[in-house]
C-alpha cells in the first residue's frame, strides 16, 4: 500500500470505501501494517487489539455491502487516547495503577463513535492520568513527535496526535483539561479541538479534572474534525454536566468565505514574553492572512491571563487529588502485594501504582482543600475563574472569535523540561484559560519553523458556537493550504 | 452540684426509592454480597453520578411535614475520606446547603400510666440533607470483606439542635420520627436493617448553665435500646468525670452493646479532614415552586395530629389511639371500615386494636417458628419481622369487619359470639352474616326459649336462688353462666336478668 493511503481524508476514505475501491478490512489492514512500521519509531500506541479492529471492519463491509452504511465513519479507523472506556478494552490512562485494567463498559463518545460504524484502532498513548504537556509522564511508552524523533509530541493527548500525523489512524479522540488536546496538535501539525464543556459527554472518560475535562477529535484538517466532534457530541443522560442543545452538521456548515465580515480579537496578553519569535511571526501571518480573507483584527485585552496558571493548578487538582482516591488498591487497580493493613494497602498501592507528577498534583490538591486552606486556595481560586471567564465574555460582545497562538514553543526535546515542572506548566499558557472559561478552542497549523517543526494557531468561539468556530477555521485553513504536509517517517 | 445533659442526634434514615440515589441499580436487603452494583457502584473510571430526583422529593416531603424551610438552591459536595466501604474514597454529601433548614419534630414523653397522654413538645432540627450510603464491611480473622450492595442508597441525614436532655427524650424523639417516616412510606426506619441508625452527640453542664459543655459523639448505634443505655452510660460517665475533676475530652466514642460501656475511638486531634468541595460532576438543583406546591398538595396527616382527631372526633381512648396511629396501614384500616359503617367509631377501633393485632400476631408467630425450623442455621440471622403486617394478605377487610360491628349494634349477636365470628372472618375472609347463617349463631332473642333455659337453670341451682332471695343481688349472676351455655351461647344477654329475675319471683 503506498504512503498516500494513510493521509486520506474521512471523506476521501468514505468516497473510496462506497466505490468499492477498497474495503474496510483491507484498510484497517493497512493502518495495522503501518503501525506496526512505525510505531517503534513514534511510539503512539499503548496497545491494540488486532482481531477486535478487523472484526469491526468487517461487520462494517457487510453494512456497506447492504447498503447499510451508517455513517461517513462507516469502516474508518479511529484511535483512543487510553483514557476513554470501551468494553473489553485495556484502559491504563498510561498508569501502572490501571496497568491490567479492562473496562466492562464502553463509554458514551466510544458508543456513538460505534453506532457510526467507527473501526477502533489502538490504545494511544498519553501523560499519565492527562496530567502533563509532554506525553513524557506515561508510564509505559515514550511517544516521539513524528517531525522529530528527538521531540515530544506534546500532551497530555501526545499519541493521539502522534498517530495521527504519523497516519497510523485517520482520526483520533483525546480529552483537554488545559491544553491536552490543542498543544499536542500544534506541535504535530494538525487540527485539534476542544469543545465547549458540556457538549460532549464525560461519561466514559476516565476523570483528571471535572468542571475542566472534554474529550475531542484530532484529525488532519478541520472537515474531519468537524465530522468526528457532530458524532460524539450531544446531551447524554449519563452526564450531568452535559448540555441539551441541537447539534448542527458542522462539517455541511464549512464555509470558505465564513471569515468575510467577522471581528477577530488578538489579545495582546498572548503575545508577550515567552512566546518564541517564530511563532508569534508564523502566528501574525495568519492574523494576516484572516485580514485578507475578509475579517476585522481587533486588539483586545483579556486582564486575567496571568492568573489562570495558578488558577488552573488549585482547581484542577483539588478535583484531581479526589478523582483519583479510587485508585486504592481495593477493587481493580494495581494491589501491593506486601501490605499488612488497609492502610498500608492504600500507602503502597498508591506509592507503587502512580507516578511522580500525579503524586505532585494528588498532594497539591489534597493541600488546598485541606480545613485551614480552603478559602485562602480553592475559593479564591473559583472566585478568579468566574473573572477570567467574565474577561472571555466582555471580549465576545465586540468580536466573533479570538486569535492566539497554541502553544508559546513549538516541540521541546524529549528530557528538556521533565525536571522543571513549573517550566512544564508554561506550556499551557495559551489554552488553560479556555478550559476555565468553559469555552470552544481549536488549533490548526498556520506554519512550520526554519528547522521544520510545526507551529499551529489557536481560535476560541463563544460557548457551543462550534459551528461558527469550525467554519472559520476552515476559511483560513482552505486558503493557508497546510493540510497536505506530512511527516517524513 | 446538678448537671443536665444536652442531647444532639444525627439519625440517618435509607430512603424508599426504586434506586440507588447516584445510579439506576436497585437496593434491597439481604441480596448476595455485590450483586446490587454497576460501574458507578464500583467507581470504575470514567463513570458520573446522576441525580435520583425521587430521593430528592422525598426528602422535601419530610422536610415540609417537619416545618423545615426549603431553599431554592441545593447542591452536593464531595466528603472525601479513604475507607474501603466508599468505593470512590469519597462520599457525595450535601455540606453547605441541604435541602431542609431548621423545623422540629413533636415529640410526646410516656404518661403517668398507659391510658395518659403524656406531655408534648417540640425538638428542633438544624437540618435535614442527602446523602449515599457505603458499604458494609465484615471482619474475618485474616480478611475484611466488603459488599457494595448498600453503597449508593439514597440516605437522608437528620440532624437535630442539642435540644433534648435525657435518654427518655430522645426515645420520644426517634419514636416520633420513626412514625412520621413510615408513615408517609418514605422508609420503614428498621433500625435492625439499618434502615435507620443514630450518632449521638452528648455533653454534660451544670444545671442552669446556657454554656454547652465538651461534647463527646457516639457513632452509628443500632437499636432504639442501645441508643438508651447509650445515652444513660455516657451521661453517668461524664458526671463521674465532672464531679472527679476528670477532664471530659471532645472526641468519638464506640458503643459496645455487650459490655454495656461507651470506648474512646479518637479524639478531636485524630478527626478527619473531609477536604468537603462542591462536587463538579452535579449541577446544583433548582427547587421550583411548582415541586414544593405538588409535594404539599399530598402531604399526609402528621401521627400526632391523627392521634388527637381521632380522640376529638370519634372519642376514642388515648390507650387506643396511641396503639393505632402508630401504624399506618390500622389508620387506613380503620378509616376504611367507618366508611362502610360509622355509627359505633369505638367499637371498631378496640376489635382493630384488640382482636385484629391479636390475630396477626398469632398467625405470624405461627410463620416464624415455621421458618426457624426449615432454615435453620447457626450463623443464621435472627428473624427481624416478627409481626405480621396488615396488608394485602389479610383475608378480612375493613368492610366485613364493619359489618359485623353493625350486626353486634343491632343486636343480632352477643359479644361473646362476635368474638368466635370475628376469628373465623379473619381465618376464612366470609362475611359476618354469612357465617353467623351458616353455623347458626343468630343470637337467641325468643322469650319463650330463654325462658325455659332459665327455669332450667333456676331448677338446678337451688342455693344460687336461695342467697338470692336472702337479698345477695351478685348471687344471680351464677345463673347466666348455666344459661348461655344451654343456649350454646346464643341467648341474647341484656334479656337474661329481666326474665331471671321475674321467674324466681
Amino acid at each position: 500500500m503506498s504512503e498516500e493511503i494513510f493521509y486520506k481524508s474521512v471523506s476521501e476514505l468514505d468516497a473510496m470505501l462506497d466505490a468499492k475501491q477498497i474495503s474496510a478490512s483491507e484498510l484497517a489492514t493497512a493502518y495495522i501494517e503501518r503501525t506496526k512500521a512505525v510505531d517503534d519509531k513514534v511510539g503512539a500506541f499503548l496497545s491494540y487489539d488486532e482481531s477486535s479492529t478487523m472484526a469491526s471492519a468487517k461487520a462494517s463491509d457487510e453494512r456497506r455491502s447492504k447498503g447499510e452504511k451508517l455513517s461517513a465513519l462507516d469502516g474508518i479507523p479511529v484511535g483512543l487516547k487510553d483514557v476513554i472506556a470501551v468494553r473489553g478494552q485495556k484502559l491504563t490512562c498510561a498508569s501502572k495503577m490501571l496497568e491490567n485494567y479492562v473496562s466492562p463498559y464502553t463509554g458514551t463518545a466510544a458508543r456513538k463513535l460505534q453506532e457510526a460504524g467507527a473501526v477502533f484502532w489502538g490504545r494511544l498513548n498519553m501523560d499519565e492520568f492527562a496530567m502533563g504537556s509532554s506525553c513524557e509522564n506515561s508510564a509505559f511508552v515514550k511517544t516521539r513527535n513524528p517531525w522529530d524523533l528527538e521531540r515530544i509530541p506534546g500532551g497530555s493527548s501526545g499519541g493521539s496526535a502522534a498517530a495521527v500525523a504519523a497516519g497510523e489512524c485517520v482520526v483520533s479522540l483525546g480529552s483537554d483539561t488545559g491544553g491536552s488536546i490543542r498543544q499536542p496538535a500544534s506541535l504535530c501539525g494538525i487540527v485539534g479541538v476542544k469543545p465547549t464543556y458540556g457538549l460532549v459527554s464525560r461519561f466514559g472518560l476516565a476523570a483528571f479534572a471535572s468542571s475542566l475535562d472534554q474529550i475531542g477529535p484530532f484529525a488532519r484538517n478541520i472537515t474531519d474534525a468537524s465530522i468526528l466532534l457532530k458524532t460524539i457530541a450531544g446531551y447524554d443522560n449519563l452526564d450531568s454536566t452535559s448540555i441539551n442543545i441541537n447539534i448542527p452538521d458542522y462539517s455541511a456548515g464549512l464555509r470558505k468565505d465564513s471569515l468575510k465580515g467577522k471581528t477577530l480579537g488578538v489579545p495582546k496578553e498572548y503575545f508577550g514574553e515567552g512566546v518564541d519569535a517564530e511563532v508569534r511571526k508564523s502566528v501574525e501571518d495568519a492574523i494576516a492572512l484572516c485580514k485578507s480573507l475578509g475579517a476585522e483584527v481587533k486588539e483586545i485585552s483579556l486582564p486575567h491571563t496571568d492568573l489562570a496558571i495558578p488558577v488552573y493548578y488549585i482547581i484542577a487538582t483539588a478535583e484531581a487529588s479526589s478523582n483519583l482516591a479510587r485508585y486504592d488498591g481495593v477493587r481493580y487497580t494495581h494491589r501491593s502485594k506486601d501490605a499488612d493493613d488497609v492502610l498500608s494497602l492504600y500507602f503502597k498501592s498508591r506509592a507503587e501504582g502512580f507516578g511522580e507528577e500525579v503524586k505532585r498534583r494528588i498532594i497539591l490538591g489534597s493541600y488546598v482543600l485541606s480545613s485551614g486552606y480552603y478559602d485562602a486556595y480553592y475559593l479564591r481560586a473559583q472566585k478568579v475563574r468566574t473573572l477570567i471567564r467574565k474577561d472571555f465574555e466582555d471580549a465576545f460582545q465586540s468580536v466573533d472569535a479570538i486569535i492566539t497562538p497554541t502553544s508559546p514553543t513549538t516541540a521541546f526535546k524529549i528530557g528538556e523540561k521533565t525536571d522543571d515542572p513549573l517550566a512544564m506548566y508554561l506550556s499551557d499558557i495559551c489554552t488553560i484559560n479556555v478550559n476555565l472559561a468553559g469555552l470552544p478552542g481549536i488549533s490548526l497549523p498556520c506554519g512550520f519553523t526554519q528547522a521544520g517543526l510545526p507551529i499551529g494557531v489557536q481560535l476560541i468561539g463563544k460557548a457551543f458556537g462550534e459551528a461558527e468556530l469550525l467554519s472559520m477555521a476552515y476559511a483560513y485553513e482552505q486558503e493557508a493550504g497546510l493540510f497536505n504536509k506530512h511527516p517524513n517517517l | 452540684m446538678e448537671y443536665e445533659a444536652v442531647i444532639g442526634l444525627e439519625t440517618h434514615v435509607q430512603l424508599k426509592t426504586n434506586s440507588k440515589m447516584f445510579t439506576s441499580v436497585a437496593y434491597k436487603f439481604a441480596e448476595a454480597p455485590n450483586t446490587l452494583t454497576d460501574p458507578v457502584v464500583w467507581a470504575l473510571p470514567g463513570v458520573l453520578p446522576v441525580l435520583n430526583y425521587s430521593a430528592i422529593r422525598k426528602t422535601i416531603e419530610l422536610g415540609l411535614m417537619l416545618g423545615c424551610e426549603i431553599p431554592e438552591i441545593t447542591k452536593w459536595d464531595r466528603k472525601n475520606y479513604f475507607y474501603p466501604d466508599s468505593p470512590k474514597n469519597y462520599q457525595l454529601s450535601q455540606y453547605d446547603q441541604p435541602l431542609c433548614l431548621g423545623g422540629g419534630v413533636e415529640i410526646e414523653m410516656e404518661g403517668a400510666n398507659g391510658s395518659e397522654m403524656g406531655a408534648h413538645r417540640i425538638v428542633k432540627l438544624t437540618r435535614i440533607h442527602l446523602e449515599e450510603d457505603v458499604g458494609k464491611l465484615t471482619h474475618c480473622a485474616h480478611d475484611s470483606l466488603v459488599d457494595y450492595n448498600r453503597a449508593g442508597t439514597p440516605l437522608m441525614e437528620i440532624v437535630s439542635e442539642p435540644d433534648m436532655h435525657s435518654a427518655d427524650e430522645v426515645f420520644a424523639y426517634l419514636t416520633s420520627l420513626k412514625n412520621t417516616i413510615s408513615f408517609a412510606g418514605l422508609s420503614d426506619c428498621d433500625m435492625e436493617k439499618g434502615q435507620m441508625r443514630c450518632d449521638v452527640n452528648v455533653s454534660l453542664r451544670p444545671k442552669g448553665s446556657d454554656k454547652l459543655g465538651v461534647k463527646v459523639e457516639m457513632k452509628n448505634i443500632n437499636s432504639t435500646s442501645n441508643v438508651r443505655n447509650c445515652i444513660n452510660y455516657e451521661i453517668k460517665r461524664q458526671k463521674e468525670c465532672l464531679e472527679t475533676g476528670t477532664p471530659i475530652v471532645q472526641e468519638t466514642r464506640r458503643w459496645d452493646a455487650v459490655l454495656g460501656i461507651t470506648q474512646s475511638m479518637r479524639n478531636k486531634e485524630d478527626a478527619h479532614d473531609y477536604r468537603y468541595f462542591p462536587e463538579p460532576d452535579l449541577m446544583p438543583v433548582k427547587i421550583s415552586k411548582e415541586l414544593l406546591d405538588s409535594i404539599k398538595a399530598n402531604l399526609i396527616e402528621m401521627p400526632f395530629d391523627r392521634q388527637r382527631r381521632y380522640m376529638s372526633d370519634y372519642s376514642l381512648p388515648y390507650s387506643v389511639t396511641s396503639v393505632m396511629c402508630h401504624d399506618r396501614q390500622l389508620c387506613e384500616y380503620f378509616e376504611k371500615s367507618l366508611k362502610a359503617y360509622d355509627k359505633n367509631p369505638k367499637a371498631t377501633a378496640n376489635m382493630l386494636v384488640n382482636d385484629l393485632l391479636r390475630e396477626l400476631s398469632a398467625s405470624s408467630d405461627e410463620e416464624t417458628q415455621d421458618d426457624l425450623v426449615s432454615s435453620f442455621d447457626a450463623d443464621a440471622e435472627k428473624p427481624v419481622e416478627n409481626k405480621r403486617r396488615l396488608d394485602d394478605s389479610c383475608l378480612l377487610t375493613p368492610e366485613n369487619l364493619a359489618g359485623l360491628v353493625k350486626i353486634i349494634d343491632d343486636g343480632a349477636i352477643s359479644k361473646q359470639i362476635a368474638k368466635e365470628v370475628f376469628v373465623e372472618m379473619f381465618n376464612t375472609g366470609k362475611t359476618a352474616e354469612a357465617i353467623v347463617e351458616e353455623k347458626g349463631l343468630k343470637q337467641n332473642s325468643d322469650s319463650n326459649e330463654l325462658e325455659a333455659f332459665c327455669q332450667a337453670a333456676i331448677d338446678a341451682n337451688p342455693k344460687a336462688v336461695g342467697e338470692y332471695k336472702a337479698g345477695n343481688e351478685k348471687a344471680i349472676n351464677a345463673l347466666i353462666g348455666p344459661v348461655m351455655k344451654a343456649s350454646k351461647g346464643k341467648a341474647n344477654p341484656g334479656m337474661l336478668l329481666g326474665i331471671l329475675k321475674k321467674l324466681i319471683k
